[in-house]
């Protein structure tokens, strides 16, 4: 019992992380279809600049912040400098982005050198709460808390605010949003600096829970994320949370029971969700 | 009589098409002026120019003594011309409250009234407020596009073929409604329904294979049975 909780907990982590990195690039294809290889890049400066500072300043909630912003600036200089001018060329995207990916990449290893490095958890987040016979990692709960809200407030602003509906209005009909007087380029870039923003905060929750981070790990995880983009639906935002969870979850469980294929399990259910449902699980309607 | 939009000898291409070859109209503030023509003449593509969003490479369009060819769609839309397409653009997992919320550009008591009078207009729209756009039927669509088009204080509105695909009852209840918005607002109509062009327009321009070749007074054309077997298949 107490081993199945343990694996739905360790998914539940992996899966939010994941959800964190999935959500800007789903909402960056469904609203601007622009396939962003550099996401992960993202996530790597937000994990860096989130350890760093906690390690000089102690300051967990600095640490959180200063990484999102990171992840705000990163995505407003890509947005504006490096994706507007290669809109509806997703040749150029590809190869524009996979290059940015690099670069941020290598600015990691210039700035912190080529070798990995430590990252802990804060003193209050350290340890494990034990009830009963199962022990409950905190750093773990934390970022499943964490995850759950952030998905609760962009859920609340998609539905509820004027710039919210916009960007879903603009996921299903990006010329009828224009049309109707609206300056879709501050929507794009909106969009892009939030996605990029969730991006780093994932990087930086993702730090303590591996111990380590490396320059590499944007690449790694923001595979993941595509896999989840396409499962989900692309443009589908709960529907890259419910994906999320089920990479997390079954990753979880198949590295336990059968680690043989904890590699493969991804693709395979990439594979079954396409050749059931070609558009994803939560196709958004035009 | 003011001139509220002028297209000059506009030529738009899509891709490598030529699509429009010199298409010239005049809208007269007040007045509906209809685009006919058969399918594929070209008049979609004018009213997407117009709206920005197939530019045209030559020729000009001036909405009240402003140059607008070449500006970005929102900006055209923000002058003030409201814009009801083909397919009607609707927002399909959108309520219809919603799709009309993403429309206001503002909240004022102004937009409320606007608001409120177009669903008097449209009453269905009223009953299926918190509806999904994509349920709702064909008209209900079609008055669902129109009405956001509507509640801003556009002074000119291009509508796409509003009877397309319709029941003829519902036919009657779009046309009902164009005749009340036609007291308010200056309106292009692209309207391939001739019973529905010839009792809202008041006159008509006749596109082919991408250029403006004949125009009148809508009744001109009602008499005049030659014309509207050469370029509209009808008898
Ligand atoms: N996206 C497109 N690509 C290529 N050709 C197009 C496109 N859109 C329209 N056309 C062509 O332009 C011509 C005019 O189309 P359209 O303006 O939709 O005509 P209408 O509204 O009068 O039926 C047609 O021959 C059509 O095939
Ligand atoms: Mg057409």
């Amino acid at each position: 019992m107490e081993l199945v909780i343990n694996l739905i907990i360790n998914g539940l982590a992996t899966g939010m992380l994941i959800f964190l990195l999935a959500a800007g690039l789903t909402l960056i294809f469904g609203l601007m279809s622009v396939l962003n290889f550099s996401h992960g890049g993202f996530f790597a400066w937000g994990a860096y600049m989130g350890i760093w500072l906690f390690t000089t300043t102690g300051n967990y909630l600095l640490a959180i912040l200063g990484a999102m912003a990171v992840g705000l600036l990163l995505g407003a200089f890509t947005e504006r400098v490096i994706i507007k001018p290669v809109y509806g060329n997703h040749i150029r995207q590809i190869l524009i982005t996979l290059g940015l990916m690099l670069v941020l990449q290598e600015m990691l290893k210039v700035v912190w050198g080529p070798n990995q490095l430590p990252a802990r958890a804060p003193e209050f987040l350290s340890g494990s709460w034990v009830i009963g016979d199962i022990v409950i990692i905190k750093y773990r709960a934390f970022i499943i808390l964490v995850g759950f809200l952030v998905f609760f407030l962009v859920h609340f602003m998609l539905k509820k605010t004027k710039i919210g509906l916009v960007v879903r209005a603009g996921v299903m009909n990006k010329e009828m949003v224009q049309a109707l007087g609206i300056n879709i380029n501050r929507v794009f870039m909106f969009v892009f600096m939030l996605g990029s923003a969730m991006a780093a905060l994932s990087g930086v929750l993702l730090a303590p829970y591996s111990g380590v981070i490396y320059a590499e790990m944007g690449l790694e995880f923001a595979i993941l994320a595509f896999i989840v983009v396409v499962i989900g639906g692309m443009g589908s935002f709960p529907g890259s949370l419910f994906a999320a969870i089920l990479v997390g979850l079954s990753g979880a469980f198949m590295t336990y029971y059968v680690p043989d294929l904890s590699l493969a399990v991804n693709m395979l259910l990439m594979v079954i969700v396409l050749s059931i449902r070609p558009e994803g699980l939560f196709k958004v309607k035009g | 009589m003011t001139t509220i939009l002028n297209v000059e000898q506009i030529e738009t291409y899509i891709g490598q098409y030529h699509i429009l070859q010199g298409v010239s109209f005049e809208v007269p503030k007040g007045e509906v002026t209809v685009l006919l023509g058969r399918n594929g003449a070209g008049k979609t593509t004018t009213l997407r120019s117009i709206m920005g969003l197939n530019p045209p490479s030559k020729g000009k369009i001036v909405f009240q003594n402003k140059e607008i060819q070449g500006m970005p769609t929102y900006k055209i839309a923000g002058l003030g011309i409201g814009y009801v397409p083909e397919d009607q653009g609707i927002f399909g997992e959108l309520t219809v409250e919603e799709n009309i919320r993403v429309a206001m550009k503002d909240n004022s008591d102004a937009t409320m009234e606007r608001i409120t009078k177009v669903l008097e207009l449209f009453p269905d729209l009223k009953k299926f407020w918190k509806k999904e756009g994509g349920h709702l039927s064909g008209g209900q669509k079609q008055m669902l596009s129109i009405a956001r088009a509507y509640i801003n204080e556009n002074d000119l509105l291009l509508i796409d073929e509003p009877s397309k695909g319709l029941a003829p009852i519902v036919v009657e209840r779009v046309m009902e409604s164009l005749q009340d918005l036609k007291k308010s607002t200056t309106i292009v109509l692209v309207e391939q329904n001739f019973h529905m062009a010839s009792s809202i327009g008041d006159r008509f321009y006749i596109i082919d294979d991408g250029k403006t070749v004949y125009s009148g007074e809508m009744h001109e054309l009602n008499e005049n049975q030659d014309l509207k077997k050469k370029y509209l298949g009808i008898a």
